[in-house]
């Protein structure tokens, strides 16, 4: 196994910009190359894409894979699961890292089968063991209850997706110099008869919850809908987003894009205002990266009291307008 | 049209208890049921042949307990259903289990031709959402994951919109394809009376590593390419300042002091 | 309880509890606030085979009998009475249907109406005719293959949103009463439209409209049963029907009580919860005991019918006759009495068990956010639909005199 060499990230390419899970797995993927003393190399697949490596280099890869053709334009799970296994057979990566996001989730389990290899999906946390140089990729299972470290040991490269927002991007040094290496697309080969159709960007523009440094999220104890409109003042008013655990989504009181959780979105922000969430694990998992974490709930007992950095015991009715009067003041 | 869902037996919550000494699931106890994303897919299958005609297979891996699944998809529509279970298949990560299921469904196929294998987007044991495309990957059938709306259905192909974090794609599957869906996709029905009824009678068909030609050196926690080496129970913040007061308007004065002093606001 | 009920009721009971507790209960308040009919919760009943629970296997139902209907509309109704009515009031207005219809007609209706696709609603009172049926206005004169019916009923529960609407309008004024005779008239025939929407205390989950038909030509083949024998198909279709609107009754109490007795045991009040108050917890305890009793009356009469009911239909299937044929080949027992007095002491336990249980709340159960004051509008409508408490009072007594006359004492 000695001939599989360097670790690799894929570079998600989204609406023509290069997506921040790319610098993330720069980050985690830096960790890896240097414990192992090898190169880190992203690899970049699309149309008109050749232009980012030059940025893949700045935030540290040390060599950028392209695969650029007009047949990659949208992703098409079989045709870029057929080339990144074309670019595996051909350069032989140690490790690769993919981002788990829906692509990225898709394309590495389709991707592992054809190369015939192991993937751990969904990782927060990936590590050198120093003794036989296997990556230990640690992952949250049964809802956040337990974490789980997997290896891959006979089959290479080892594979895993990497939760978004579970590393710092990268940083950037301009003008840093690296190989960029262009892969053949090839026609014949890398087909599917799936086709792709259209693609239509989500309502409501300009939410983008990861990049949001306050966020106050309704669970259960809202009640209501209407409940949101108090939410929605307090972000207004702290210039932030509004979020939602599972049960308010689930009741319809809110679109999905909004959930917070193991089955929604992971988030990072500096402040997260929890109202009337209980605090279940698989909703933690996705918000237990912020700064800090206010509860204000009217049990004691909810789980969130205690793992929370403030916890406010009261009705979300009555403490919300508090504040939002205090803060007037 | 014949559709053939995949389905696994979970733990019914996923608030699963875990002995913190050995970080290892309590099982004992945990009541088990179909996986929840797996409603969605079934109930997304059923709906698709009452809108088409055909039939709804099913099928699952587990240990034999898992019967049960089946019995509960016939409840909820399903017309047949299949059971691979076998020591072989036992620790099986999602490389060997997609391979099994491929396997079963090759075997389903030639007996009568599969259109369209559904999976939900992820279990709520294990979180991968591996299954769908794997399965895809070995038949060598296109595929699409996160499918959150099926725009049409007809007897060639299946056009499908997909979740991307940015919007939606839609895109056109011949058959046979694989879909692996979201929540969005349906809303599962409660299982009818008939459905209870002829869930008790049904025949389960199981089926064996050997009876599905299955390659036992891809099969089990001895051939699988990962393994879990440790497991523990996540280490989490439980030293919460309670901010108290006389009154909501006291605790809110004191809680904005706090995020003001340490300049969150 | 345990009242000995078979393999396919206690599913029955399963199902419809899980269907109520799933698809009723979230949406039940917002509905009923809304006062729409909901055309995803008619999806939901279609979907988990709702409305063929009392119809032959044949057609696509389950073959179920009396009893799993009153059940599922016991069930439904312990969660939102205003939404049973969709599977509820398609039942009533297809009973006639299915009592008096050939085999033809049968073939015709009832596949559509075991899939839920068809909504029925049954079409009696009018302005000048609510207690006194035998006194509608609604006439059906013949001319050649069809009839023309002209007239207006009104307080029509699943009004607009059924398709068929079984009416009973009077074909032979001359003969008064025994000119009444039933007509099934589809929604969309030329002439049939819509009046008024009803503004309701209760139940406003269910639409309640006025028909009006303006020389609404009917096929003959619409006909149920012979001329003139109408009143005697309704009063069939009642004596069937009342027992679903007495568990409907014992679905309300039953559901009050499950609103409250967790909050009275939650709730404290001078230290303590208040169900430790032995004045509040004998209460309780004397509205479960009236709601089991009722549910005891339910149970017994349905399966009784059932054991009549149920061989009737098989052999009218066999035979390709009239349900209402067969049932006379083997009818022992008139159900009309034992139906009144169902009908009657569930309503009247249901509105006392609702209004009871606000009162045991509180204010808390006088605001809308708590379900209580909806179970106390819901639970009115019990004591007047299909017969007021008044009318089957004179139903249980007719019948007392006339046993007791042909007793001679």
């Amino acid at each position: 196994m000695k001939e599989w060499k360097n670790v690799w990230i894929l570079a998600e390419v989204a609406q023509d910009k290069i997506s921040p899970t790319a610098y993330e797995l720069l980050t985690a993927g830096r960790s890896l190359a240097d414990a192992l003393g090898e190169k880190l190399c992203a690899v970049l697949l699309g149309h008109d894409v050749k232009k980012f490596a030059q940025d893949l280099l700045d935030h540290g890869a040390d060599a950028v894979y392209v695969c650029d053709d007009v047949s990659l334009q949208h992703y098409v799970d079989d045709v870029y699961a057929k080339t990144l296994n074309g670019m595996i057979q051909a350069y032989k990566p140690n490790k690769f890292l993919l981002p788990a996001t829906n692509l990225g989730r898709s394309l590495s389990a389709k991707t592992a089968i054809f190369a015939g290899t192991g993937l751990t999906a969904d990782a927060t946390e990936v590590m050198i063991n120093p003794s036989d140089g296997q990556m230990h990729a640690t992952r949250p299972t049964f809802g956040g209850n337990l974490m789980a470290t997997i290896t891959c040991a006979r089959t290479r490269p080892e594979m895993c997706s990497l939760r978004p927002m579970s590393y710092p991007k990268a940083a950037c040094v301009p003008g840093k110099k690296g190989e960029v290496i262009e892969f053949a697309f090839d026609a014949e080969k890398y087909t599917s008869l799936a086709k792709f159709l259209q693609f239509i960007k989500s309502e409501g523009e300009g939410l983008d919850l990861s990049e949001t440094d306050v966020i106050v999220a309704g669970g259960r104890g809202l009640g209501k809908a209407e409940g949101f409109d108090l939410l929605y003042k307090l972000a207004e008013r702290l210039g932030g987003a509004v979020a939602a655990s599972r049960a308010p989504v689930d009741n319809g009181w809110i679109e999905y894009r909004r959930q917070i959780g193991l089955t929604g979105r992971t988030i990072k922000p500096k402040l997260y205002i929890a109202c009337g969430i209980s605090g279940q694990i698989q909703h933690m998992a996705g918000c237990s990266g912020a700064d800090v974490i206010v509860a204000i709930n009217k049990d004691p007992n909810a789980p969130i009291m205690k793992m929370a950095h403030y916890a406010v015991e009261g009705d979300l009715y009555e403490v919300i307008p508090a504040i939002l009067e205090t803060l007037e003041k | 049209m014949h559709i053939l869902a995949c389905v696994k037996q979970t733990p019914k919550s996923d608030n699963v208890k875990i002995d913190p000494a050995t970080g290892c699931l309590i099982r004992s106890g945990a009541e088990s049921a179909m996986n929840p994303f797996d409603e969605y897919a079934l109930e997304e299958a059923v709906v698709l042949k009452e809108q088409l005609g055909g039939q709804v297979s099913v099928i699952t891996m587990g240990p034999p307990a898992a019967e049960n699944v089946l019995r509960d998809s016939i409840a909820r529509g399903a017309d047949k259903v299949y059971q691979l279970s076998d020591m072989a298949f036992a620790g099986s990560d999602t490389w060997s289990t997609s391979y099994a299921l491929a396997k079963g469904a090759e075997k389903i196929n030639e007996a009568q031709k599969i259109d369209l294998i559904i999976c939900g987007k992820q279990t709520n044991d294990s979180d991968t959402g591996h299954i769908g495309p794997q399965i895809s990957a070995w038949l060598n059938w296109p595929n699409a994951a996160f499918v959150k709306r099926v725009v049409k259905a007809d007897e060639q192909c299946i056009v499908v919109e997909r979740l991307t974090e940015s919007g939606t794609e839609i895109l056109q599957l011949p058959y046979p394809c694989v879909i692996s869906v979201v929540k969005e996709i349906s809303n599962p029905r409660v299982r009818s009376v008939k459905g209870r009824m002829a869930a008790k009678r049904a025949e389960v068909v199981k089926w064996t590593a050997d009876d599905i030609g299955a390659d036992k050196n891809k099969l089990g926690i001895q051939h699988c390419p990962t393994r879990v080496v440790k497991s523990f129970s996540p280490q989490r913040n439980t030293n919460a300042v309670v901010v108290d007061g006389a009154n909501g308007k006291e605790k809110a004065a004191k809680l904005v002091a706090l995020l003001k002093e340490n300049k969150y606001i | 309880m345990d009242y000995a009920i078979n393999e396919m009721e206690q599913e029955t009971l399963n199902a419809t509890r899980e269907f109520a507790q799933k698809k009723l209960k979230p949406v039940r308040a917002e509905m009923d606030a809304k006062e729409v009919f909901s055309p995803e919760i008619l999806q939901e009943f279609r979907k988990s085979g709702m409305f063929g629970l009392w119809l032959p296997e044949k057609y696509g139902g389950l073959g179920g009998g009396i009893t799993c209907l009153a059940m599922a509309f016991e069930e439904f109704s312990r969660v939102c009475a205003g939404l049973a009515l969709t599977p509820g009031t398609t039942a009533l207005g297809a009973i006639p249907m299915f009592l008096a219809a050939t085999e033809a007609q049968r073939e015709r209706w009832c596949y559509d109406l075991a899939s839920g696709k068809k909504l029925w609603a049954f079409a009696l009172t009018e302005p000048e005719a609510g207690s006194d049926a035998s006194a509608l206005k609604t006439t059906a004169i013949k001319d050649g293959d069809f009839y023309i019916v002209n007239g207006t009923k009104h307080f029509i529960s699943t009004g607009k949103e059924a398709d068929f609407y079984t009416v009973a309008v009077n074909t032979n004024p001359a003969r008064g009463a025994r000119g009444i005779s039933l007509l099934v008239i589809e929604k969309g025939t030329p002439g049939f439209t819509f009046g008024k929407k009803e503004e309701k205390m209760g139940i406003r989950t269910n639409p309640t409209y006025e028909l009006i038909f303006e020389n609404v030509r009917v096929p003959r083949e619409n006909l149920l049963g012979s001329e003139g024998r109408g009143l005697l198909y309704v009063q069939e279709t009642l004596d069937y029907s009342r027992p679903g609107v007495a568990a409907q009754a014992v679905g309300i109490a039953q559901g009050a009580l499950d609103e409250t007795i967790p909050y009275l045991r939650t709730r404290k009040q001078f230290g303590q919860p208040i169900i430790t108050f032995q004045a509040l917890a004998h209460k309780v305890a004397e509205l479960a005991a009236k709601t089991e009793a009722g549910r005891a009356m339910v149970y017994n009469l349905t399966h009784r019918m059932d054991e009549e009911f149920l061989p009737a239909v098989k052999a009218a299937l066999e035979n390709g006759t009239p349900v209402h044929d067969e049932l006379k080949k083997i009818k022992g027992v008139r159900w009309t009495k034992y139906s009144a007095m169902a009908k009657l002491f569930c309503a009247n336990t249901a509105m006392e068990v609702a209004d009871e249980c606000v009162t045991l709340c509180g204010g808390v159960a006088y605001m809308r956010d708590f379900p209580l004051e909806k179970f106390m509008r819901d639970a009115k409508i019990t004591q007047i639909y299909e017969g007021t408490t008044h009318i089957q009072k004179n139903e249980i007594i007719a019948a007392l005199i006339k046993e007791y006359a042909a007793k001679g004492e």
